[in-house]
């Protein structure tokens, strides 16, 4: 008997006894025999220790952008990651427990959900946050439709700018057609920005929504501002898209802004890029709006002895209660990716995380000076746009053929821009992190020059 | 759960409350030239001031952590006989493979010919989902169960779009879990609730005379959440598919069967598979999960995109496709979930699937026989993977399921699920797992004959359970009504 399986033969023996029966076999007689096999096409169980090389074997077939400079980001980034997070993530307490229903053992994971909105409140400057929603590109669906559902389900117009996230907007697609929406996509100027013109023009009076990234795709910092004033005029809600959570350690979130929405991705706080995965949605929106809100919520309240505790409230608007009327019909969602976020934010603190971002951003202005002063072919492809820290950068040929060519000079130099097609150049968006160092940025110069 | 925290933990913003400067990391020195971001950064996009996040060090972000965590019952700690969420053991080894290097390190959109490993890995776990379904093909994209469920409905409906045969109705038997007809409606459809017959199973007459050519198909739960299963499940495909419709199944309870049975001969166009049940990975606390779907031949063409494609021996990604229903998420899946549901599925193998079953099935029955005279069992029909009792013993004296539940934490088990089925009132349904030794599960049914005694001798204790956790009865009305949900200074 597998180590896995709490029974031997001689316990299973036993308990058929007290069942008064002979075999397993007659507990399945409600099942068909036209549907049952003896045997699944496939081997029987291996050891552990062959599992683990079968499996150490597939991860050692990758080239890791651990064991090379890389520079790859497009919304997936390399950050520190203090050996706490890892640690505190592996206690069972925490990862072999479910969703908190019962809240009287379940204060831990709770308590971690409420400091987790909190937390995501004070940087995106919003209200309100949900507990956590798959990842960036559906977290941008549910923000949709909860527009949607804000306006009432009068307008069915969506308009994105083309510099959010092209996965993102390629993800939107598969849902807005089944709820009926209508998407618009708003090119950006000739500076990689979205402008509050084109925004209101697309908008119309017949919209539910404006969304836009910012750091943008093209890593370029959105005029917010003018964004959410192109939103009001139109009356309909603004919603920021985040894909890169460290740039909030130095901008502020749309809430400062006057968004109705901050969602994206936070991969950034602590999550492994994990070839995509998990990483961790987030949400946040105003007090007024909560009870649209999709998902998971924590809330405050007291025991029956007035003792401050912990549970999931607002249960009204999911799906084990409403059922077809939920607002969404997630369940499980990235719990413990959010106990991840939160032990990272919590580690690196506020004066960390604006040490973190201004190191990031450093390092990119460096990279970016750097490829201003080479001679040939490599350009930054909107010099005097202001980024975080992560540009786009053209070269001889398209952005394929450089990733590749640089790689084959041991350096990941970045993401080809049109991967997903895009009205910008193509080229590479460049990711630079506080993880890459001079000698990282020497490599890629050097390996650029070999090719220009 | 007699053990609890020394002391309350306050929570992290309530720390350091002076806000001095503490270190909880040290970062990489910046041997870059320093910008100051305001020369750099519009002016109206900077931040004015830093979160107001408290710098703690090292050891107090452990200790907060560790404290918090003293606070939380875990598969770890004892039988959780949450029913439908198939809460079994967490092999550790899963644990070590997902954090390999070379995996975990791995950036979603590195060139094919760098992450062979990765797509072999989305490639090998596809054909062994396969194999144990006996259907056709496989998206490993979905997020978890409800999201498996939506790209299902989204295939079915495309497919049907394709035929010219668009349709607007979803049939969900009243048994089923409420992700269904949130899908169902999520995804545009009007769904019509299927009233069970009296074995708790699909009434025939019932689906004969809402099976229209309205109908796209029926969200079936194989076993349902009764813990039954559907034994004239050929006879509902073949109805279903006569008249033109197709067979959603929802797989959260495949721990019931697999090695044994495939939904492919039982006519499934599409079952989502919930990793973090039947497969082992963890639940984390809610999620993240992992919820493939594997479909029937009708459906292949209507998986989401990008798909691993395997070319000899080499491996690429098909980006766009346009009978595809399109991208659910970003990526390929929560890849480091399906790492851990491979380890477990080459450890287990053909063999060890089957004895999993066989044994979930056998605790399931075993529970049921040892509590069939204190608690009431609402549907005698045959028990597979979990068992359904209700509180109507219990209510004469005014002692209900969640009064049994909240009493069970006191006696160290995490409680059985009492949200649904709907058509059972006072729900106590219990799904074992075969991880646990038989020992434990003495131990649990000892608990419940327990506490069933103390509702007849002293309802007022068991009403005003618990007494023995780390918070008591927790008051979620007045949390609904003064909503607190994030931390302020004042």
């Amino acid at each position: 008997m597998h180590p896995w399986i709490g029974a031997g033969d001689e316990d299973r023996q036993r308990i058929l006894g007290e069942l008064g029966l002979d075999s397993v076999d007659e507990l399945f007689s409600s099942i068909p025999a036209e549907v049952c096999v003896d045997r699944l096409p496939m081997d029987d169980g291996r050891d552990e220790n062959a599992v683990r090389s079968e499996l150490q074997s597939m991860a050692l077939a990758n080239l890791s952008p651990e064991c090379v400079p890389s520079f790859l980001g497009a919304g997936v980034y390399r950050h520190v990651q203090p050996s706490v997070v890892d640690a505190v993530l592996s206690r069972a307490e925490f990862f072999t427990s479910y969703t908190p229903y019962q809240p009287e053992i379940s204060q831990g994971t709770l308590q971690v959900i409420f400091e987790f909105q909190t937390l995501i409140c004070q940087l995106t400057g919003m209200e309100v946050s949900n507990a956590s929603l798959y990842d960036g590109a559906t977290a941008l669906v549910e923000a949709v439709l909860f527009a949607h559902r804000v306006k009432r389900g009068r307008f069915d117009r969506v308009v994105l700018a083309e510099t959010l996230h092209p996965m993102y907007r390629k993800v939107l697609a598969t849902y807005a057609d089944p709820a009926g929406l209508e998407v618009v996509v708003v090119p950006p100027g000739d500076d990689g920005r979205v402008t509050a013109d084109a925004l209101r023009e697309a908008a119309g009076e017949s919209s539910c929504c404006i969304a836009v990234q910012s750091p943008n795709f093209l890593g370029i910092i959105e005029d917010l501002p003018a964004v959410a004033e192109a939103a009001r005029e139109s009356a309909t809600l603004a919603v920021q898209v985040v894909t890169e959570g460290v740039s909030l350690g130095l901008l502020s979130g749309g809430g400062a802004h006057g968004f109705d929405v901050v969602c994206g991705e936070a991969q950034s706080f602590g999550l492994a890029p994990g070839y995509g995965g998990p990483h961790l949605g987030f949400f946040a929106c105003r007090a007024k709006d909560i009870r649209q809100m999709p998902g998971r919520l924590a809330g405050e309240t007291i025991d029956s002895t007035g003792q401050r505790a912990f549970c999931l409230t607002l249960s009204t608007r999911e799906q084990h209660i409403r059922r077809a009327k939920a607002t969404s019909n997630i369940c499980t969602n990235q719990g413990l990716m959010a106990l991840a976020a939160t032990i990272w934010l919590e580690a690196i603190g506020g004066h960390g995380l604006r040490e973190l971002a201004t190191s990031c951003l450093s390092r990119t202005e460096e990279l970016k000076r750097r490829i201003n002063e080479m001679n040939g072919s490599w350009k930054l492809a909107y010099p005097t746009a202001p980024t975080f820290d992560e540009f786009l950068l053209t070269g001889p040929g398209s952005g394929d053929e450089l990733a590749r060519r640089l790689a084959a000079e041991g350096v990941l130099a970045g993401v080809a821009a049109h991967r997903w097609g895009g009205s910008w150049p193509d080229g590479l968006l460049v990711a630079v992190t506080e993880k890459n160092t001079t000698a990282d940025t020497e490599a890629l110069i050097a390996a650029m020059e070999k090719l220009s | 759960m007699k053990r609890r925290a020394i002391r309350d933990e306050a929570l992290f913003f309530e720390r350091n409350p002076e806000r001095l400067r503490r270190q909880g990391f040290q970062l990489p020195p910046l041997d870059a030239p320093a910008v100051d971001p305001a020369t750099i950064l519009p002016q109206n996009a900077l931040r004015s001031e830093l979160p107001d996040y408290p710098d703690l060090t090292e050891m107090e972000i452990v200790q907060h952590f560790h404290r918090l965590s003293q606070l939380n019952y875990a598969v770890d700690e004892g039988l959780y006989p949450l029913g439908s969420c198939t809460m079994k053991y967490n092999p550790r080894i899963n644990e070590q493979t997902a954090r390999l290097v070379g995996l975990a390190a791995a950036h979603p959109l590195q060139p094919v010919e760098q992450v062979q490993g990765c797509l072999r890995l989305i490639w090998e776990l596809e054909q062994a989902l396969i194999a144990i379904t006996g259907m056709a093909g496989v998206t490993l994209q979905p997020a978890a169960g409800a999201h498996g469920e939506l790209a299902g409905i989204l295939m079915i409906r495309k497919a049907l779009e394709a035929r010219g045969d668009a349709r607007d109705v979803v049939l969900v038997p009243d048994s089923a879990h409420g992700t269904n007809p949130a899908t169902a409606a999520f995804a545009g459809y009007e769904t019509i609730e299927l009233a069970s017959g009296d074995d708790g199973t699909v009434d025939l007459e019932e689906l004969d005379r809402l099976m229209t050519d309205r109908v796209a198909g029926i969200m079936l739960t194989v076993p349902n959440t009764l813990g039954v299963f559907e034994h004239r499940i050929v006879e509902i495909s073949k109805l279903v598919h006569d008249r033109g419709g197709l067979i959603y199944m929802d797989g959260a309870n495949l721990n019931a069967f697999a090695g044994r049975a495939l939904p492919g001969l039982m006519g499934a166009d599409a079952m989502h598979i919930n990793l973090h049940k039947t497969f082992s990975t963890p639940h984390g606390g809610g999620g993240p999960g992992a919820g493939p779907v594997v479909v029937s031949e009708a459906l292949v063409p209507h998986l989401p995109v990008p798909r691993v494609v395997k070319a000899g021996e080499r491996f690429t990604l098909v980006e766009d496709d346009a009978a595809s229903i399109g991208a659910m998420r970003g990526f390929y899946g929560n890849f480091l979930i399906l790492v851990r549901a491979l380890t477990y599925i080459r450890s287990l193998g053909s063999d060890g699937l089957r004895q999993m079953s066989d044994v979930a099935v056998l605790y399931a029955n075993l529970i049921r026989r040892r509590l069939a005279n204190a608690y009431h069992l609402p549907y005698d029909s045959p028990t597979l993977h979990e068992v359904v009792f209700d509180d109507t013993r219990q209510t004469a004296n005014d002692v209900h399921n969640t009064d049994i539940a909240k009493r069970l934490l006191d006696y160290g088990f995490h409680p059985p699920t009492m949200s649904f089925p709907l058509i059972v009132h006072g729900a106590l349904m219990i799904e074992p797992t075969e991880s646990v030794s038989p020992d434990e599960i003495d131990i649990f049914c000892d608990a419940m004959l327990a506490i069933a005694k103390e509702a007849g001798e002293n309802p007022e204790f068991v009403r005003t359970a618990p007494h023995d956790t780390p918070v008591s009865r927790v008051d979620e009305v007045r949390a609904a009504r003064k909503l607190k949900v994030r931390w302020t200074a004042d």
